[in-house]
């Protein structure tokens, strides 16, 4: 059964920091934007390296189209208030608002939550308008993103009245409709990984409205043997068998057979890492795989690539 | 002889990680998510105490369960825990020295800060349950930057270890812990703070502020700038001690016992991260004593003669398994195995290659430079992590 993950509306994509979250998000949004879909991409942390995944200039909040479909953002909590004022409280003179921004700064640091709703509301703005088909989120990594989709239940409890309690609860009708909202958590087979995207799941579970989509499971190495390849693998590394297998190819053996050596522990010990988070995860998450790519550089042709296994296991 | 009579003049410059540590009190080892910082501290930590002696404590953020496991840590918190010498007896070595542990409990630190620094009971007991309070601490990103250095300070001013050794949280952008201190000293000092925590009938708005305050309240509504202000007289009893803590926290990072370790593998992401952090380091004349490249591929992957006999095995396999197969073997799964070998290795060297860019690429800005490979197996024990620290020792 085809997956119905980019029928939703909008996507967080979180994760252990090093995973390759950015890049799971750019081929997200690059995946839904080649099927038609009008997608926004908004990179939360503005590392810059959205940018880097589809080799563009540096996004900014003003949203630009990077490619046919395909919508580009930066988020920035100056701006999404200025942009909130200017919307909800009609304030006259915008350009006043400079120096209101960097007090605002002390009241986002007292008042936890204030800075995050900027965030969130901005996003959840995006789909109540429709002004597209999906918003995709390369979100802030597991150790933030709960406070983040927390704050708006967090400031309906803490704020009784107000402008911002007041628009708190249409952002929670859109956070926690599942059909609308997920996030994708993105880990590698390894053993931090996929201890924070357990935690995490759980986490998100307990402390906020948001549905846990899937969990897309980066840079799985691919099996090298059959069993039975492994033992004729074995037999080829006894001393009489490797020397004849250098003299017929003429050249040391002995880095070419450590590499393989190398290769089927680190998947060995991947499929166990990758089999206690398979065990972990609750029923309902769907767990998508992508390959390791054998390259270490994240511009359009990676995010192609990846799109495209993403692609395959969507069942598009 | 030359260099000799300089470096009595004019102590040269560590020239590894050993010399550093040993010249060293603090080693901050900081760099981006996922590059293996928490696991390099401890190894660090751990060579320290088996070949430099003395005490040495680690401070972890969020170790791995099995590292944890290795250092016979069994329950998390603020605890300063030794670890047994058994487990360096079982690794077959004896330490010259004693290695301790702690793992960095946020929320617990902050209590013992407004512990140590409430002026009375009463106080104290409120700021603990106000609910303002827990969101404070528990979601205040800095809060977390902030706090691990503030216990780094104080279990320095203890003078009850010779060496410790701390692991950075991961923060958003690898300088905020730095900044954690002044940041928070200007917080509790800041024109907004002194506004909110005065009595609303007595604040004077000028030209400038009232539209700012009338913002503020139509948003967040009076009630709510009321908490805020309740929670933050509750605080400013504190102040003092707060802003001088932080000052305070700031000088021992410039210290000339202090060195920074930057962290990072040679993936383009976290290369950027770290040259990103070695500019931040200088500039704020935070002493960079020592750059670990980690997980990086053995570089026996870029071999030529190697990268020959991988093409080989991928265009001949079929021959070459005839040739090797024998009797016993079956041909067919020879060739399959071989050419499995041959695209396998080919695959691995695309990413050394990356990796030796990334590297020639990277200015460190210091001599030390070590680099640990890429482990097959996860750590779980002690002697795992020596063998680690052997790579990181050179």
């Amino acid at each position: 059964m085809p997956s119905r993950l980019l029928d939703r509306r909008l996507l967080f994509v979180t994760g252990k920091g090093g995973v390759g979250k950015t890049t799971i998000a750019a081929a997200l949004g690059h995946l839904a934007a080649s099927h038609g879909q009008r997608t926004l991409l908004c990179e939360v942390d503005a590392k810059g390296n959205l940018a880097g995944a589809f080799e563009t200039g540096p996004t900014e909040f003003k949203q630009r189209e990077i490619a046919p479909d395909l919508w580009a953002m930066s988020m920035d909590t100056e701006a999404s208030l200025k942009e909130y004022l200017g919307l909800q409280l009609k304030l006259p003179l915008l350009a006043r608002l400079g120096p209101l921004a960097r007090t605002f700064d002390f009241v986002a640091n007292a008042a936890p939550g204030v800075r995050e709703i900027l965030v969130v509301g901005k996003l959840c703005y995006e789909v109540r308008e429709a002004n597209y088909d999906l918003v995709v989120v390369d979100a802030p990594a597991s150790g933030h993103i709960v406070g983040q989709l927390a704050a708006p239940a967090a400031i309906g409890d803490l704020v009784q009245v107000g402008r911002v309690r007041d628009q708190t609860s249409w952002m929670l009708d859109i956070l926690g409709d599942p059909s609308q909202t997920g996030v994708v958590i993105v880990s590698t087979p390894e053993e931090m990984p996929v201890a924070e995207t357990l935690e995490l799941t759980e986490r998100l579970r307990t402390e906020t409205v948001v549905d846990v989509a899937s969990v897309v499971v980066n840079r799985v190495l691919p099996e090298l043997f059959t069993r039975s390849d492994e033992e004729v693998f074995r037999s080829l590394r006894e001393p009489a068998r490797a020397a004849a297998l250098a003299e017929a190819v003429g050249g040391p053996t002995q880095p070419v057979l450590d590499g393989a050596e190398l290769a089927v522990r680190l998947r060995r010990t991947r499929a166990e890492h990758l089999g206690h988070l398979r065990a972990g995860l609750p029923a309902g998450v769907e767990m998508l795989y992508v390959p390791e790519l054998f390259q270490r550089t994240h511009g359009v042709r990676a995010t192609r690539q990846i799109a495209d296994s993403l692609g395959a296991e969507l069942g598009f | 002889m030359a260099a000799r009579r300089r470096a009595a003049a004019d102590p040269a410059p560590a020239a590894s990680l050993a010399s550093l540590l040993a010249a060293k009190e603090i080693v901050i080892c900081c760099g981006s998510g996922g590059v293996g910082k928490t696991t390099t501290a401890a190894a660090a930590a751990a060579m320290a105490a088996a070949h430099l002696g003395g005490k040495v404590l680690v401070i972890t953020v969020d170790p791995a369960r099995r590292l944890a496991n290795a250092l016979g840590l069994e329950r998390f918190g603020n605890v300063e825990t030794q670890v047994p010498t058994k487990l360096f007896a079982d690794a077959g070595v004896e330490p010259r020295g004693e290695l301790w542990a702690a793992m960095l409990d946020t929320k617990q630190s902050w209590d013992e800060l407004v512990r140590s620094h409430a002026p009375d009971a009463a106080t104290r007991d409120a700021i603990l349950a106000n609910p303002l309070y827990h969101n404070i601490t528990g979601r205040f990103v800095q809060s977390h930057d902030y706090i691990a250095m503030e216990r780094l300070y104080e279990i320095h001013a203890s003078g009850r270890y010779d060496l410790i050794v701390v692991d950075t949280p991961p923060t958003r952008n690898a300088i905020d812990f730095l900044e954690a201190p002044d940041r928070m000293a200007d917080f509790f000092s800041s024109r907004l703070l002194r506004w909110l925590t005065v009595p609303a009938r007595s604040r004077v708005f000028t030209m400038a502020s009232k539209p700012f305050y009338t913002a503020a309240d139509r948003i967040l509504g009076s009630q709510f700038l009321q908490d805020i202000a309740e929670f933050f007289l509750l605080f400013q009893t504190m102040y003092d001690g707060f802003v001088e803590r932080a000052r305070a926290v700031t000088r021992t990072l410039s210290d000339k016992r202090t060195t920074f370790v930057v962290v990072s593998t040679l993936e383009a992401a976290p290369v950027r991260e770290a040259e990103f952090f070695i500019d931040a380091l200088q500039e704020r004349k935070f002493p960079l004593g020592a750059v670990v490249l980690n997980k990086v591929l053995p570089s026996w992957f870029g071999d030529r003669a190697a990268t020959g006999v991988a093409q080989r095995l991928c265009a001949e396999a079929g021959p070459l398994a005839e040739a090797v197969a024998g009797s016993d073997l079956d041909t067919a799964a020879v060739t399959r195995v071989l050419g499995e070998v041959g695209e396998s290795f080919l695959n691995f060297q695309v990413v050394a290659t990356r990796e030796a860019e990334q590297r020639a690429e990277l200015a460190t800005g210091t001599e030390v430079v070590a680099t640990v490979p890429y482990a097959d197996h996860d750590i779980t024990d002690v002697a795992g992590l020596l063998e680690l620290g052997e790579s990181l020792w050179r």
